[in-house]
C-alpha cells in the first residue's frame, strides 16, 4: 500500500519582473563584444564594396555578351511545344551568407516554380549553383536535385566556371526539353531582382519553325552553337549574380554597422549611468556609516 | 441569276475558290534594314555593341564568309581564325578569335560572340611558332582519344594563329 508521501513542494512561479541590475562588468563585457562586432562587419563591408566595384566592371562586357547569346531566344521567339514534359532549374547563387535575401530569394522563386511545374504535370529536375541553394533546398525538395556545384562565390566567376557547369549539364543525362536559369539581375547598388531566362535543348531549337528562316544549318553547327550559347547565358547569370550578391553583401554590412553603433551608444550612457549610480552608492554608505559613528 | 456560293467565292465543296496564279519570277527576298547592327564581344570585352559597319569577315566551320547589311538570317560556329571588320569608312580593323558563334537575323543585327577575341598588336609570332611546335609534338604522343582531341584542337588554334600573324 502506497503511504502517501512526503509532501510535493509546490512550486510558485513568480510573476512579475525580476531584474538585476546589470553590474558593470556585464555591461563591460557586452559593450567589448559589440565594438569587436562592429569591426568585423565594417570590414567586411569594405571587402564587399572592393569586391562590387571589381564586380560591376566585368559585368558591363558580360551584360553586352549574354544579350548577344539570348538574342536568338527572342528574335526567333523559341517556345517548347506544351506537351514536352522535361523541364531544367538551374538556381544561381552562391557559398556564403551575410548578404541579405540573395539566396532566399531564388529559392522561394525556384520552389514557386517546382510547384507550378508539377501541377502542370512536368518533370522537373534541379540544378543548384553554390551550397546556400542546396542547402535551402534539400530539406524539402532533395528528390529533385540533379547537380550542385560548390565553391561559388569565393573568386569572380569566369568564362572556364560557366563551361564547366555547362559541359557537366550536358553529360548529366537528364534529356531536358527546355529550361530556365534562375538568378539575381542586378539593378544598382541598393537593389537587385530575381529574373529568370530560358534555355532550351537542341531538339527544341531545332524543331522550331522559325528556325527555318535561318538558312544553310546543319545539325553540328547546331549542337555546337546550342551548347555555346548554354554556357554563355550560364556565365551571364553567374556575372549577373555576383554583382548583386557583393552589393547586397555590402548594404548588410552597413546596415550592421550601423546597427551595432547605435547599441554601443546605448550601452555607453547606460554604463555611465551604473558607474554613477556605483559611486553614488559607495558614497552614501561611507557617508552613512560615518553619520552612525558619530 | 448566281448561285449565292459563287459570289461567295466558294467552289462545289463550300471551299473557297482559288483562282489559279498567273506565272510569274520569284519575288526578290524580303530586304531587310539597310543598316547593320554589330555587336562584336568577348566574354570579358566588348568591341562593337550594336555598331553600324560595312561589312565583316568571319572564319566559320563551314567556311570563311562575309557579312553585309542585308544577308540571309543564318547561325555559325567560328573557328580560330581572324575577324576582319570594315567600317563605314573602308578601314578595316583585324581580330584574332579562338571559337565562338555567328548569328545573323532577319533584321540586319549580327552577334559576333567569341570565347576568346584579341586585338592583332596582341599576339606575337615567335611565340605563336613554338606553341605549335610545342602542340604537333602533344599530338603525335597523345595516348587516348580525349588528348588526340585536345592536341588537336591546340594545333588547328596555333596553326592558325601563326597563319595570321604572317
Amino acid at each position: 500500500m502506497f503511504a502517501r508521501g512526503a509532501a510535493v513542494a509546490l512550486y510558485q512561479p513568480q510573476w512579475g519582473q525580476v531584474r538585476n541590475m546589470a553590474t558593470l562588468k556585464d555591461i563591460t563585457r557586452r559593450l567589448k563584444s559589440i565594438k569587436n562586432i562592429q569591426k568585423i562587419t565594417k570590414s567586411m563591408k569594405m571587402v564587399s564594396a572592393a569586391k562590387y566595384a571589381r564586380a560591376e566592371r566585368e559585368l558591363k562586357p558580360a551584360r553586352v555578351y549574354g544579350t548577344g547569346a539570348l538574342a536568338l531566344y527572342e528574335k526567333a521567339e523559341i517556345k517548347a511545344p506544351e506537351d514536352k514534359k522535361k523541364y531544367l532549374l538551374i538556381g544561381v547563387s552562391s557559398d556564403r551568407g551575410l548578404c541579405g535575401a540573395i539566396h532566399t530569394s531564388i529559392a522561394k522563386t525556384m520552389k514557386n516554380e517546382i510547384t507550378n511545374l508539377s501541377n502542370a504535370g512536368k518533370e522537373v529536375m534541379v540544378v543548384g549553383v553554390g551550397d546556400k541553394i542546396r542547402g535551402l533546398l534539400q530539406r524539402t525538395h532533395s528528390n529533385y536535385f540533379l547537380l550542385t556545384f560548390k565553391e561559388v562565390g569565393r573568386r569572380p566567376p569566369n568564362f572556364g566556371d560557366a563551361s564547366v557547369i555547362a559541359s557537366e549539364l550536358l553529360n548529366s543525362g537528364y534529356e531536358f526539353d527546355e529550361g530556365s536559369v534562375i538568378y539575381n539581375r542586378f539593378r544598382s547598388v541598393i537593389s537587385y531582382k530575381t529574373d529568370e531566362k530560358p534555355i532550351f535543348s537542341l531538339e527544341t531549337v531545332a524543331g522550331s519553325e522559325s528556325l527555318s528562316i535561318y538558312d544553310d544549318i546543319d545539325a553540328d553547327v547546331l549542337r555546337n552553337y546550342q551548347e555555346f550559347t548554354l554556357a554563355n547565358i550560364l556565365y551571364y547569370s553567374l556575372k549577373e549574380s555576383t554583382t548583386s550578391e557583393q552589393s547586397a553583401r555590402m548594404t548588410a554590412m552597413d546596415n550592421a554597422s550601423k546597427n551595432a553603433s547605435e547599441m554601443i551608444d546605448k550601452l555607453t550612457l547606460t554604463f555611465n549611468r551604473t558607474r554613477q549610480a556605483v559611486i553614488t552608492k559607495e558614497l552614501i554608505e561611507i557617508i552613512s556609516g560615518a553619520a552612525a559613528l558619530n | 441569276m448566281f448561285s449565292a456560293r459563287r459570289l461567295l467565292g466558294l467552289g462545289p465543296r463550300g471551299l473557297p475558290l482559288l483562282r489559279p496564279r498567273a506565272r510569274a519570277y520569284a519575288e526578290p527576298a524580303a530586304a531587310g534594314p539597310a543598316q547593320m547592327a554589330f555587336t562584336f564581344a568577348s566574354p570579358t570585352q566588348v568591341f562593337y555593341n550594336g555598331a553600324n559597319v560595312k561589312q565583316v569577315d568571319v572564319p566559320t566551320l563551314t567556311g570563311s564568309f562575309g557579312i553585309l547589311a542585308s544577308h540571309v538570317p543564318t547561325l555559325q560556329v567560328l573557328k580560330p581564325g581572324v575577324v576582319t571588320v570594315y567600317a563605314e569608312d573602308g578601314t578595316a580593323t583585324k581580330y584574332f578569335v579562338s571559337s565562338g558563334s555567328v548569328t545573323v537575323h532577319a533584321d540586319s543585327t549580327v552577334q559576333v560572340l567569341a570565347e576568346e577575341a584579341v586585338t592583332m598588336d596582341m599576339l606575337d609570332l615567335a611565340t605563336a611558332k613554338s606553341n605549335l611546335e610545342k602542340a604537333v609534338s602533344e599530338m603525335a604522343a597523345a595516348s587516348d582519344e580525349a588528348a588526340k582531341a585536345e592536341a588537336q584542337i591546340k594545333v588547328e588554334a596555333n596553326e592558325a594563329l601563326v597563319k595570321a600573324l604572317e
